[in-house]
């Protein structure tokens, strides 16, 4: 099982893991053409929060017992069994945004143009989560539960 | 014919489906069988609103792949209405068979209130909380209904509005109270949604509500409504939609405690040993509220159903409790709210709201515990919101940032911060009564 986590204490609030999430889960994947010519902006499946000097993202834990999953009225919502990802089905989303008001790290993401809820996927494609891999400064490092 | 299996669920919609789900986590092979009087593999209910509107198919509202039972070894028996519940020899009579059990989850659900009215009948007449009801109002449509009466302007008048309003019919709501949606919402955002219906062309009668059915005198049909107000509304459908109420037929008498709900414990289990119940049916804890009490939505049934399905495969595990909660999404806004949203006033109530152009925000706190809350707009921090409430946390060091634009994590005490964001493995706050780690799905 892979998580994210957060070291506030390298976080300087660049925002460059929200700018990488976006392009990763663009269209085209490429950043130019992602943010300038694509019809809609993708949305940032991770936020950067900052008070002060401190910072950090907030991104899916794709928890043990996942309460968005439990909480999906159409069933959109789903923890893989192996990989332990909590994944949103987009064509299932009714956009009902129960799942918004119960998590409790407020990770799951509007997309209001398309009326549906995106999330932190882990970056399937990747080796490395692109937030991850994008961070100049470690901030956002991944782990590897060797359990399963 | 009699027939024997481990697990008898009778309900195939949230609760029933988790308690599935839940058991089939620990005990692959003991028989199990789900039952239900719908012929339908399980559907999410609250889409019948979008299948009414023609925006979705049956198959687009499958809650679980066409291959769940097969998947799982569990036996559907589906369009079978559970008879009689013989709780002593722990049999039920579904159909022409009696299923014998060893453990039992009631999970049917509610049945809606058909409040007195005369001439009442059948024909033109419907409520609107299953597939079957939303198949029926759509054949009215297309034999040339144009307008409708919805009664009750709750939630389900709501989405059955949005619904009849999309497809161009004349929608006349009749609510009793002085405004639409009065439990799940305050005043502000009942007034933003009646503005909004009555934009969308949807006439909003509040503080009424429908007497008689008139009917017309060759054939018996619809044709109209006379209010409390001696108001006649003419109308070729009515739909009601007032609520619903649990569905206790099966247990009662049966030696089952039941008040409003089936009563159940910490462990979803009713006042018989080997008889659970979850969701609409049962009235279980309320975190906010003290005590138990029927809380007729979507979470906490699956929830509840979880638990209950670990318990009847035999881990102890603790219900954490749930807090009514709502999210509105009808003709473009979004509200969510959760807890008592309307004061009223009250003394030792503290009010704090936040609005600008596209957005409001509105939280009630009582000794520094958050009671109730509503947020239109922007609505990306309800969760943390929602969560401060239903865990009891003490929010007196950090009141003032709750509804700030930058309110996130970040604002909560370092401590409590600390264990949100940087500790994988422990972050599972969210359901901190699931004492049961070892179980996590992914194991």
């Amino acid at each position: 099982m892979k998580q994210i986590l957060a070291r506030p204490e390298f976080c300087v609030d660049c925002r460059l893991c929200q700018v990488h999430c976006q392009v990763e889960h663009s269209r085209s994947k490429d950043m130019v053409k992602a943010f300038k010519r694509e019809a809609t902006r993708p949305v940032a499946r991770l936020r950067v929060e900052r008070e002060g000097a401190e910072s950090f993202a907030v991104s899916c834990r794709h928890c043990a017992e996942p309460v968005c999953v439990y909480s999906c009225l159409t069933g959109a919502m789903r923890k893989d069994p192996i990989t332990g990802v909590v994944s949103v089905d987009s064509q299932k989303c009714a956009g009902c945004w129960t799942c918004l008001m119960v998590c409790p790290y407020s990770a799951v993401a509007q997309d209001k143009n398309q009326h549906r809820v995106v999330k932190c996927d882990l970056c399937p494609q990747l080796k490395t989560p692109a937030c991850v891999a994008n961070c100049p400064n470690k901030a956002l490092i991944l782990l590897e539960d060797k359990q399963s | 014919m009699k027939k024997t299996c481990k697990y008898l669920i009778i309900g195939n919609s949230a609760g029933g489906i988790a308690a599935a789900e839940a058991i089939r986590q620990t005990d692959k092979h003991g028989t199990a069988v789900i039952v239900s009087d719908e012929p339908y593999h399980a559907y999410s209910r609250p889409l019948i609103s979008k299948y009414l509107a023609g925006r979705c198919t049956v198959e687009d509202m499958l809650f679980r792949p066409a291959d769940f039972y097969a998947k799982n070894g569990i036996e559907a028996v589906l369009g079978a209405p559970a008879g009689h519940l013989d709780a002593a020899g722990r049999t039920v009579q579904i159909g022409g068979d009696a299923f014998a059990y060893e453990k039992l989850l009631l999970a049917v659900g509610g049945k809606p209130i058909v409040p007195p009215i005369k001439d009442m009948g059948e024909d033109g007449v419907f409520t609107f909380t299953r597939l079957d009801d939303a198949m029926r109002i759509k054949e009215a449509v297309a034999s040339g209904a144009r307008r409708v009466v919805v009664v009750g302007g709750g939630l389900i008048g709501m989405s059955v509005t949005e619904a009849l309003a999309g497809l161009g019919l004349e929608v006349t709501v009749v609510e009793l109270k002085d405004r639409v949606l009065s439990l799940a919402l305050d005043k502000t955002c009942s007034q933003i949604v009646e503005r909004t219906l009555r934009e969308n062309g949807v006439t909003v009668l509040t503080g009424h509500s429908v007497s008689q059915i008139v009917r017309s005198d060759e054939k018996g049909r619809v044709k109209g409504v006379i209010l409390n107000s001696g108001q006649n509304v003419p109308c070729d459908l009515v739909i009601l939609a007032i609520g619903v109420v649990p569905r206790v037929d099966l247990a009662s008498g049966t030696g089952v405690a039941v008040n409003r709900g089936i009563v159940v414990d910490r462990h979803m289990k009713a006042s018989l040993d080997d008889v659970y119940a979850c969701g609409d049916v049962a009235e279980a804890a309320d975190v906010l509220l003290g005590g138990n009490r029927v809380l007729p939505i979507w979470p906490s049934a699956y929830i509840g159903g979880r638990v209950a399905g670990l318990n009847m495969a035999g881990i102890s595990t603790e219900y954490p409790g749930w807090v009514s909660h709502n999210a509105f999404n009808y003709f473009g806004l979004a509200i969510v709210s959760a807890g008592a949203v309307e004061t009223d006033g009250e003394p030792g109530h503290e009010v704090l709201t936040w609005s600008d152009k596209e957005s409001s925000r509105k939280v009630v706190v009582k000794e520094n515990r958050i009671v109730g809350m509503v947020l239109s707009g922007d609505i990306q921090r309800a969760g943390i919101l929602f969560n401060l409430m239903r865990e009891k946390i003490d929010v007196g060091s950090f009141k003032a940032t709750l509804l700030s634009p930058g309110f996130g994590l970040v604002s909560l005490p370092a401590e409590m911060r600390q264990q949100m964001i940087s500790r994988p493995g422990i972050t599972d706050t969210c359901l901190a009564a699931f004492k049961q780690p070892e179980l996590a799905l992914s194991r």
